[in-house]
C-alpha cells in the first residue's frame, strides 16, 4: 500500500472552546487531485490552515498531520517554515488581496526562491520570468518589476500560482482559487491548474462550495458538513449516487444547465451553530431520514463499497430518486 | 398578443470617468444600445460577467439612473423623471433586491418596521391593514413570526434575503428586478431562495427581470436569457435553448465554463485573454479580441442583434443572415 | 506631475494666507497694543503718538493690505515692543525651541514606534495592556500638568535636576521629556493599530503559508505597509517642530519661540505675533506636502494611478 503524501487523522480544531473540526481523516496520494466541498461553516478551509500551521496561537489544535509518514503537527517553526510553500503549497481566494500591495511582483516570488530553491541575484531573476511565462503572464520581463495593483483579478491568481510553484511543492492546496473570479477567467485559472497537474504530477487539494468546479477537476471528493467529513467518494460515484443524506441535499440543490427543470431541494433549517452543536450526528435536525438513533452520538466514517466512506448510520443506500424532487422545507 | 409589461429600447449610458486627479477624463460606456422586451409574468434572465453592464441595465430598467440615450417604457408608458413625485409614486409598482441583504437593511430597524415602511410611504390603507399586511408577508417568504422582531445582524443570510423581498413586495409590485440575489448565499440556501421566487412569480404573477452571473440558477428561474458583453446583447432566446445550443462563441464560452457534474457536453472552450475593460472597448465587434471565431469583419463592424431562429437572437457576423454558409459550430478563422 | 505640486502649493499658500489673516483680524479686535504696551497710567497724548506711528488708527482694511503689500517686499514688520525687525526676534529664538523639539521627536520615535509594534504583536497580552493604559495615560494628560509635576518629583523632591531656565544640558532633559511623553503615547497608539490592520491583511497569511518565517513577515511584509499611514502622524509631528512648545518653554521658562509668542500676544505685539504665526503656518504646511510626496515612496498604488485605472 502507497504511503499516501498527506494524511489527517482525528484533526480537532478549538478556537477559545468552541469545537470547529471534530476529528478529521482524509489522505492526499501522490499526483492525486482531492476535492473538498462543504458550504460555510463546513471547515474545509480550517483544515488546511490547521495542518499547515496557519492559526492563530489562541487556537487548539490536536490530531495528527502526517507528511510522507513524518507529522508535522506542532512542529518547529524552522520546520513548518521549510514545508510551508516547500513540500506543501496554498493559494487563497481573492488574488487582488492576498498579493503585499507595496512589494514587487519579483520581490514576491523571489522570496519564495530565495527560501526554497537557495537562488540568489540573476538567478532569482531568471527563474521568475520563467515562472511568470510558465503561468500565462504576458510581457514577463517587464512586468517582473510591477505591482500587483496593476495586474487583473485572473492574473493576480496566475501569479499567486507562479508564486506556490516557485518551491516546487508535492502538494498544492488551492483554497477557493476562482470564487472571486469571473467564469471565464475560472476556467483559464482551472486550466492552467490542470496544465500545472499534467507538467509537474502535483498533487492538488481543490476547497469549493461550487460542485461543478470539483466535480470536473478532482479524482475523488470530501464533502464536510459542520466540521466533519460526511462522504469521500470518487468523483464520479459521488454526483451519480450520493450516500450521505446532507450530499444528497447538496447535489439536488444545483439547477440543471439542461434537462427538465425540477424543484431544487432546498435542506431546510441552517448550519448549526459550532457553540450549540447537537448531540450525535450534526445534519440530523434537518434530515428527513433521520431517527432515533441519529441523536445519540456522532456517526463514525465506514467504508462503503471500495472506494467510498459515509458518516451515517442509515444502512440502505439512499437512492438519488428519494430525495430530489422531495421540497423539504 | 398584449403589449410587453417592460419595454426597452436602444439604452444607452455613459459613464465619465478620470483616472487619478489629473488623468484624461475618460468615457466609460457601460450599457452600450440595449433593447430588450419582457411580458408580463415572465422572467427575462440577464447574464453576464463583471464589465457586461447587466446591473446598470438593472437599475436603468428601474429608473434609478437616467439613461444618456434611449428609452425605457413600463406599462407602455415612459418612466417619469427622477425624484419627481410620479416617479416616487411609481416605486410601489417596481421594486429591486440585491446581493448584499445585510446592506440593504437598517441596521438599527427590526425586521417587521423595515418591511413595514413602504407601507408607510406609501400610505396603504390604514393601520390595521399595514399590520395584517407584514404578517401575511412574512409568511408568504416563510419567516416564522418571530423573526419580525429581530434585527438583521440575528439572522441568517438567507434569512435576510427573505426579509429585503417581503419588503419589496409591500406594495404588490408588478415589477422586480433581482441583481445578483443569491450570489452570496450558500449552495442549499440558494436553493431555497430560488423556490421561494419560483412560487411568489406564480402566485403574485410578478414579472422579473433576473440579474446574474451563475447560469444554473438563470436557467432554472428564467424563461428567457439575454447574454450581455461589454454594454451589448450579445445573444437571446429561451432558457431551455439556449445553454443547450449557444450560437454565440462568447455564450458558448460562458456554458462552458459553468462546470457540471456527470459528463461534460461539448468540447472545453477556455478563452484567451484577459477579462474586458469597459474603458478600453475593441472597435468593430467587443468580444472579437478574445473570440476563436473571429475574423476580418470583426474588427471593424459591430455585428446587430438579428433573429436567426424563432425565439433566439444572436449579434454575431458568423450567425447573421448573409452568413448562412458559414453557420457551424466551432468555425475557425 | 509639475501640475499636481503647483495645486498642492496653490491651496498651502491660501492655508497660510487664511492663518495669518485671522490672528490678523482677532487681534486688532481684542485689545489695544498701545494701551497694553504703554501701560494704563501713560497719558492719553503718548498713547495716541504710539498708534499714530504704528499706524493703528488707520481702518482694518487698509492696514491688512498694507501689512500684505509689505510681506510681498520681504519685509515683516517690527516689535512694538522694541522696534527691532520681527524676524530677526523669531530666528534668534528658534535654536533655543529647536533644541528642545528635536529631541523630544527623536524621543517619541524611539519609545513610540517600537512600543506600538510590540504591542500589535502581542496582542491582548498583560505587555499589550499595560502599553495601552500608559498611552491612554501619556497623552490625555495635558503637558503642563506632566511638566508640573515632573518638575515636583525630580526638582523639588528628589533635587536631581533643575526646575527652569536654559542654563546647563541638565536644564533641558525635563522639558524634552513632557514633550516627548505626550507624543509617543499617541505615536504608539497608533503605530499599533495600524500594525494591528496590517496583520489581518490576508497578504500576510500568504506570506507565510510561502514558508517566510515570522520575522521575516513582520520586518519585509507587515512594517512597510504600516508605514504608509504612520508616517502621516509623524509627518505632522514634524510640523509642530517650531510651535509646538509653547505651553512647554512656558512651564519651564524656556526662552524659546513659545516663549515669545505667548509674551508677544499677551503684549498684542503684532508683527511678531503674525511673523510667527506665518512660520509655524509655513512649517506646517511644507510637511504636509512632503508626506504627500513620501507616500508615491511607501505606496505603489498612488505612484502611477493612469496604470491602475486601467484595471
Amino acid at each position: 500500500m502507497l504511503q499516501p503524501l498527506v494524511s489527517l487523522d482525528g484533526l480537532t480544531v478549538a478556537f477559545n472552546g468552541v469545537k470547529v473540526l471534530d476529528g478529521i481523516s482524509l489522505s492526499v496520494g501522490r499526483g492525486e487531485a482531492v476535492g473538498l466541498v462543504g458550504e460555510s461553516g463546513s471547515g474545509k478551509s480550517v483544515t488546511w490552515l490547521a495542518a499547515l500551521g496557519l492559526l492563530p496561537k489562541t487556537s487548539a489544535v490536536s490530531g495528527s498531520v502526517k507528511l510522507e509518514g513524518t507529522e508535522i503537527l506542532g512542529a518547529s517553526p524552522s520546520t513548518m517554515d521549510r514545508v510551508r510553500g516547500g513540500r506543501v503549497a496554498m493559494i487563497f481566494q481573492d488574488p487582488a488581496s492576498a498579493l503585499n500591495p507595496v512589494l514587487t511582483i519579483r520581490r514576491q516570488v523571489g522570496e519564495s526562491l530565495a527560501l526554497h530553491r537557495g537562488l540568489s541575484g540573476a538567478a532569482i531573476h531568471a527563474e521568475a520570468r520563467r515562472l511568470l511565462d510558465l503561468v500565462g503572464i504576458p510581457d514577463a520581463e517587464r512586468r517582473l518589476s510591477a505591482y500587483p495593483h496593476e495586474f487583473s483579478g485572473g492574473q493576480n491568481q496566475r501569479i499567486m500560482i507562479a508564486m506556490a510553484l516557485a518551491g516546487n511543492p508535492d502538494l498544492l492546496i488551492a483554497d477557493e482559487p476562482t470564487t472571486a473570479l469571473d467564469a471565464t477567467i475560472q476556467a483559464q485559472i482551472l486550466e492552467l491548474i490542470r496544465r500545472v497537474r499534467r507538467e509537474t504530477g502535483m498533487a492538488i487539494v481543490l476547497i469549493s462550495h461550487d460542485l461543478g468546479v470539483v466535480a470536473e477537476n478532482c479524482d475523488r471528493v470530501a464533502v464536510m458538513y459542520a466540521g466533519r467529513v460526511v462522504e469521500e467518494a470518487p468523483s464520479a460515484e459521488l454526483f451519480d449516487d450520493p450516500r450521505h443524506p446532507y450530499a444528497h441535499g447538496l447535489i439536488g440543490s444545483l439547477p440543471p444547465i439542461d434537462g427538465p427543470r425540477r424543484r431544487l431541494t432546498a435542506i431546510a433549517g441552517t448550519v448549526p451553530d459550532p457553540k450549540a452543536m447537537p448531540q450525535g450526528c450534526a445534519f440530523a435536525p434537518r434530515c428527513v431520514h433521520a431517527a432515533a438513533l441519529c441523536g445519540t452520538k456522532p456517526p463514525r466514517l465506514r467504508a462503503v463499497g471500495e472506494n467510498r466512506r459515509v458518516a451515517c448510520v442509515i444502512d440502505q443506500p439512499v437512492r438519488a430518486t428519494d430525495i430530489i424532487g422531495q421540497a423539504a422545507e | 398578443m398584449t403589449a410587453p409589461l417592460l419595454s426597452v429600447d436602444r439604452l444607452v449610458r455613459t459613464y465619465r470617468m478620470r483616472a487619478g486627479m489629473f488623468g484624461r477624463p475618460r468615457e466609460v460606456c457601460a450599457v452600450d444600445g440595449v433593447t430588450l422586451k419582457i411580458n408580463r409574468g415572465e422572467t427575462l434572465g440577464l447574464v453576464g460577467e463583471s464589465g457586461s453592464g447587466k446591473s446598470t441595465t438593472g437599475r436603468l430598467v428601474l429608473g434609478l439612473e437616467n439613461p444618456d440615450a434611449g428609452s425605457v417604457a413600463f406599462n407602455g408608458r415612459r418612466l417619469p423623471a427622477m425624484d419627481t413625485t410620479e416617479w416616487r409614486a411609481s416605486r410601489a409598482r417596481m421594486q429591486m433586491i440585491f446581493q448584499d441583504p445585510l446592506g440593504a437593511l437598517d441596521r438599527r430597524l427590526p425586521i417587521a418596521a423595515q418591511v413595514r415602511e413602504p407601507l408607510d410611504i406609501h400610505a396603504v390603507g390604514d393601520e390595521a391593514l399595514r399590520t395584517a399586511r407584514v404578517e401575511e408577508l412574512m409568511r408568504s417568504v416563510r419567516l416564522s413570526d418571530d423573526v419580525g422582531q429581530r434585527y438583521p445582524h440575528e439572522l441568517s443570510g438567507g434569512q435576510r434575503q427573505r426579509a429585503v423581498l417581503a419588503r419589496a413586495l409591500a406594495t404588490k409590485p408588478d415589477f422586480l428586478v433581482c441583481d445578483e440575489p443569491v450570489s452570496a448565499l450558500d449552495v442549499s440556501i440558494q436553493a431555497q431562495v430560488v423556490n421561494l421566487l419560483i412560487d411568489l412569480q406564480a402566485e403574485l404573477d410578478l414579472t422579473m427581470l433576473f440579474i446574474s452571473h451563475d447560469l444554473r440558477v438563470v436557467r432554472q428561474i428564467s424563461r428567457r436569457v439575454a447574454v450581455m458583453y461589454l454594454g451589448r446583447v450579445v445573444e437571446l432566446g429561451s432558457a431551455d435553448d439556449l445553454f443547450v445550443s449557444p450560437q454565440h462563441p462568447y455564450t458558448r464560452a460562458l456554458v462552458s465554463a459553468s462546470p457540471t457534474p456527470g459528463a461534460r457536453r461539448g468540447e472545453r472552450i477556455v478563452l484567451s485573454g484577459d477579462p474586458p475593460n469597459p474603458a478600453a472597448k475593441p472597435a468593430g465587434c467587443a468580444f472579437h479580441p478574445r473570440c476563436p471565431s473571429a475574423f476580418a469583419r470583426c474588427r471593424t463592424d459591430a455585428p446587430a442583434l438579428v433573429e436567426v431562429a424563432p425565439d433566439r437572437s444572436v449579434a454575431c457576423h458568423l450567425t447573421g443572415p448573409e452568413s448562412h454558409a458559414t453557420v457551424a459550430l466551432g468555425a475557425v478563422a | 506631475m509639475a501640475r499636481y505640486f503647483a495645486i498642492r502649493i496653490g491651496r498651502a499658500m491660501i492655508t497660510i494666507a487664511l492663518v495669518v489673516t485671522f490672528a490678523f483680524v482677532v487681534l486688532r479686535l481684542s485689545g489695544d497694543p498701545a494701551l497694553i504696551i504703554m501701560g494704563p497710567e501713560a497719558p492719553p497724548e503718548v498713547i495716541a503718538a504710539f498708534r499714530k506711528a504704528w499706524g493703528l488708527d488707520d481702518p482694518l482694511w487698509m492696514q491688512y493690505f498694507d501689512y500684505f503689500g509689505a510681506i510681498a517686499k520681504g519685509e515683516l514688520g517690527r516689535s512694538m515692543r522694541d522696534g527691532r525687525p520681527a524676524i530677526a526676534l523669531v530666528l534668534e529664538r528658534i535654536p533655543a525651541t529647536l533644541a528642545l523639539t528635536i529631541p523630544a521627536l527623536l524621543l517619541k520615535l524611539a519609545i513610540g514606534i517600537p512600543g506600538g509594534i510590540f504591542a500589535a504583536l502581542h496582542r491582548g497580552s498583560l505587555i499589550d495592556r499595560a502599553v495601552m493604559i500608559g498611552a491612554v495615560a501619556g497623552f490625555t494628560v495635558p503637558s503642563f500638568v506632566l511638566g508640573l509635576v515632573l518638575v515636583l518629583i525630580f526638582a523639588v523632591q528628589l533635587g536631581w535636576l533643575p526646575s527652569g531656565g536654559q542654563e546647563t544640558w541638565r536644564h533641558a532633559i525635563l522639558p524634552i521629556v513632557t514633550l516627548g511623553i505626550g507624543g509617543a503615547a499617541v505615536l504608539a497608539r497608533f503605530t499599533r493599530s495600524a500594525m494591528l490592520e496590517v496583520l489581518g491583511q490576508p497578504y500576510i497569511r500568504t506570506a507565510s503559508a510561502k514558508g517566510v518565517s515570522w520575522r521575516a513577515v513582520v520586518l519585509a511584509h507587515a512594517l512597510p505597509n504600516a508605514a504608509i499611514p504612520t508616517v502621516t502622524i509623524i509627518g505632522f509631528m514634524v510640523g509642530t517642530l517650531i510651535a509646538g512648545a509653547v505651553v512647554v518653554e512656558s512651564v519651564f521658562s524656556w526662552p524659546g519661540v513659545g516663549r515669545l509668542l505667548v509674551v508677544a500676544v499677551a503684549n498684542r505685539d503684532l508683527a511678531v505675533v503674525q511673523c510667527i504665526l506665518l512660520l509655524v503656518a509655513a512649517t506646517m504646511v511644507t510637511s504636509n506636502l512632503i508626506v504627500d510626496f513620501l507616500y508615491g515612496f511607501l505606496d505603489p498604488r498612488l505612484r502611477n494611478r493612469e496604470a491602475a485605472g486601467a484595471h
